[in-house]
């Protein structure tokens, strides 16, 4: 591997990176009030398609383009999209009880069998051609500061993503101190470790729920729009959001629930999966072996973690667990 | 004081107590209005994004799953095939539940189901020619079915022993087993492909049989047989109680002197092993081929028809009976209709949602505040 390809590699790991940081934080913030959401491929993919929908709408209108509102729209449609569809697993599992597992697991279908859907038919809209492009949306992701690329290999490395992978760190940061360091984290912790201690403390343990469980979904929503809008440069492809929400959800292990610790994990877990091209010598097969290091890593991970039996790196305790007050 | 408290609670507006026990006919009517509730929720969907009338369509899907005859065979092919398919889905649900049971979350049956298909396709592609046809079969069997429960073993060691969590573990296995399958498919294949196709087409090493001139008669005799062993497994058996033991309380458990762990690994090296066994089916009495994504999603499906039927292997049949419609059906409206296929999983997702969420008004029950006397208003 010479210099100009190990900094393309570098760019590509960590252009994957944001994708997975972004689902992982996302879950993070979902499982620490003890909501184990197995939906969050669905939900990356529901959010995807959501902003490719806004896409849509707003390349066919007659407005002139702008970057700045194209990234807007898209953005905003993420948002609502993946709220909508968090909200059916919040729904479902904190005022319904229902098993978190099986209603995962089914918004995983819905999120993944709507975009398809949708993808498809906007696909036909476009005149069929295989796939949705939005080229001009794609490169407002894209947009890299203006100086950037006058920096040598410093700028190659750090400064040439869009604005979204700074923003999936900065994401990781806030949410990372807000768990560790304050009230609120505090208090959404201890939902997610014990709620009926919670509910006795005066905690509103169904809006904590409720809160965390939205607010990562969206999270993860966005994940999802990176990696079509910037990663795949605004080209719609069904089935493809689906891989990357499980990496997502191997990460939250791999990280031990901290997402300051993802921010690496995401750059390592993006690099197994890009580095295969770039090993000369390696025959395909032996790239598609490669593709089973993130997984196999995380088992490692969750036994390791289960074994040496530490306080501050378990799931939380009521991880998965519907929470009733008279059940308790 | 205390009388200005008392004057600001009041009682919410809906308190919700939990039920004792619900009847079977309650419950049955609440889950039918449940599925009333999810078609109808599609049919509103379908018209808003097609603009086709819903009834059309679910039309086309019935005509998709039950088939028209074909003229004068007297075989109606189409039947046959999406019974078959609702056969195999019941028969992982039937493996997942034993640990479902036990409350071990394993949602690694895809990768385990996946694993018995790469077992016996290795086998085919081995020992085809070399042995007898029917010495072939039983060796695929037997390793699908070795594969499978090590496949599901591996997991459950690790729960049994440091409590590791097994939902995440059986997760990972299965994207580990798909990778595999890719790996050994690019392996096996010198065209450069991806893609084995039809394995033994020629020769038929390692097919199961045609019964009574019929696909799939072979497959469905051995799912049947399944069904009803794991009824009575689980209802009669010690070790089903067991099961029913470990999955209530761990300490209840141990308390009246039940080895746990060797509970533990013993019931989901069962799951495994029948989902070995399905993937042995799979490929040895319907594909005749190898691709990662030969399960379909299948695996995960079974857990949410597992616990629908709350892990009753008779209610598993109509409820996976009524998965493969919508599937099956919609595979074939989308044709028909030209629309894209994946509606069948929104379809199949509107009905589990609205399943699950009958499963909460038979365990609690809403009451409603009781309206104010009319003197007050």
């Amino acid at each position: 591997m010479n210099g100009t390809m190990l900094i393309t590699f570098i760019q590509q790991s960590i252009r994957l990176s944001s994708t997975l940081l972004l689902g992982s934080t996302g879950e993070m913030i979902t499982e620490k009030s003890g909501n184990l959401n197995l939906g969050t491929p669905g939900i990356m993919a529901a959010g995807a398609i959501s902003g490719i929908v806004g896409a849509y709408f707003y390349t066919s209108s007659s407005a002139a383009f702008s970057p700045l509102l194209s990234i807007l729209i898209t953005l905003g449609c993420c948002i609502l999209g993946s709220l909508l569809t968090t909200l059916i697993y919040c729904f479902l599992t904190i005022t319904l009880k229902t098993n978190q597992n099986v209603t995962g697991l089914a918004l995983t279908t819905f999120g993944v069998g709507l975009s398809n859907f949708v993808g498809s038919i906007i696909n036909q809209r476009m005149g069929g051609t295989g796939v949705a492009a939005f080229p001009e949306i794609g490169k407002a992701y894209r947009t890299t500061l203006p100086f950037a690329d006058k920096l040598g290999i410093f700028g190659d490395i750090f400064l040439s993503y869009g604005f979204m992978t700074y923003l999936a760190i900065v994401i990781a940061v806030i949410v990372a101190f807000v768990i560790a360091k304050t009230r609120v984290g505090l208090n959404l912790r201890s939902v997610g470790e014990n709620p009926a201690t919670a509910d006795a403390a005066g905690i509103n343990v169904d809006r904590y729920k409720y809160v965390a469980t939205c607010v990562g979904g969206i999270i993860s929503g966005i994940g999802g729009l990176y990696y079509v809008m910037d990663f795949a440069a605004a080209n719609w492809q069904n089935n493809i959001l689906d891989q990357f929400g499980w990496l997502s959800v191997a990460l939250v292990i791999f990280a031990v629930w901290r997402p300051n610790i993802a921010i690496l994990g995401s750059i390592i877990f993006g690099a197994l999966y890009v580095v295969g091209p770039f090993l000369l010598g390696l025959s395909t097969k032996d790239q598609e072996l490669l593709k089973i290091l993130p997984y196999v890593v995380t088992i490692v991970v969750l036994v390791i973690i289960s074994m040496r039996d530490k306080k501050e790196n378990q799931p939380p305790e009521s991880l998965g667990l519907s929470y009733f007050r008279e059940e308790r | 004081m205390a009388d200005v408290r008392t004057k600001q609670i009041r009682e919410p507006l809906i308190h919700i107590t939990k039920r004792d026990d619900v009847s079977f006919a309650k419950s049955t009517v609440i889950h039918l209005i449940g599925i009333a509730v999810a078609l109808l929720i599609s049919s509103l969907l379908i018209v808003a994004i097609t603009g086709q009338n819903p009834l059309e369509i679910y039309k086309a899907m019935y005509e998709g799953v039950i088939g028209t005859p074909i003229a004068n065979s007297g075989i109606n092919k189409k039947y046959m095939e999406s019974i078959h398919q609702a056969a195999i889905l019941l028969c992982i649900s039937l493996a997942v539940t034993p640990a479902f049971k036990m409350k071990f979350w394993n949602i690694g049956a895809e990768g385990q189901v996946l694993m018995g298909c790469l077992t016996s396709a290795y086998c085919m592609l081995e020992f085809g020619g070399k042995v007898d046809n029917s010495v072939l079969l039983v060796i695929m069997f037997a390793a699908s079915v070795v594969v499978g429960a090590v496949w599901a073993i591996i997991p459950s060691i690790c729960k049994a022993f440091w409590n590791t969590n097994e939902t995440l573990f059986t997760l990972m296995m299965n994207y580990v087993a798909m990778t595999l399958v890719s790996y050994f498919i690019m392996v096996k294949d010198k065209s450069g492909r991806s893609d084995l196709g039809i394995i033994n087409e020629r020769t038929g090493y390692g097919y199961l049989p045609n019964l009574f001139d019929r696909n799939y008669i072979f497959n469905i005799l051995i799912i049947t047989v399944v069904t009803v062993l794991m009824f009575v497994y689980l209802k009669y058996s010690k070790q089903g109680y067991e099961i029913s033991v470990v999955g209530e309380s761990e300490n209840t458990a141990r308390y009246i002197g039940i080895n746990v762990k060797k509970v533990i690994i013993r019931t989901v090296a069962i799951s495994g092993a029948i989902c070995g066994l399905v993937g042995f089916m799979i490929v040895a009495g319907d594909k005749h081929s190898i691709k990662s994504s030969i399960v379909d999603g299948q695996g995960f499906t079974a857990i949410m028809v597992s616990w629908m039927a709350k892990f009753n292997p008779i209610l598993m049949i109509p409820i996976s009976a009524l998965i493969v419609f919508l599937s099956v059906g919609s595979k074939y409206a989308t044709s028909a209709f030209r629309i894209d296929n994946s509606i069948g999983d929104i379809l199949t997702s509107i009905v589990i949602f609205s399943i699950i969420a009958c499963e909460f008004f038979t365990r609690y029950k809403v009451n409603f505040r009781k309206p104010k006397g009319r003197g007050k208003a």
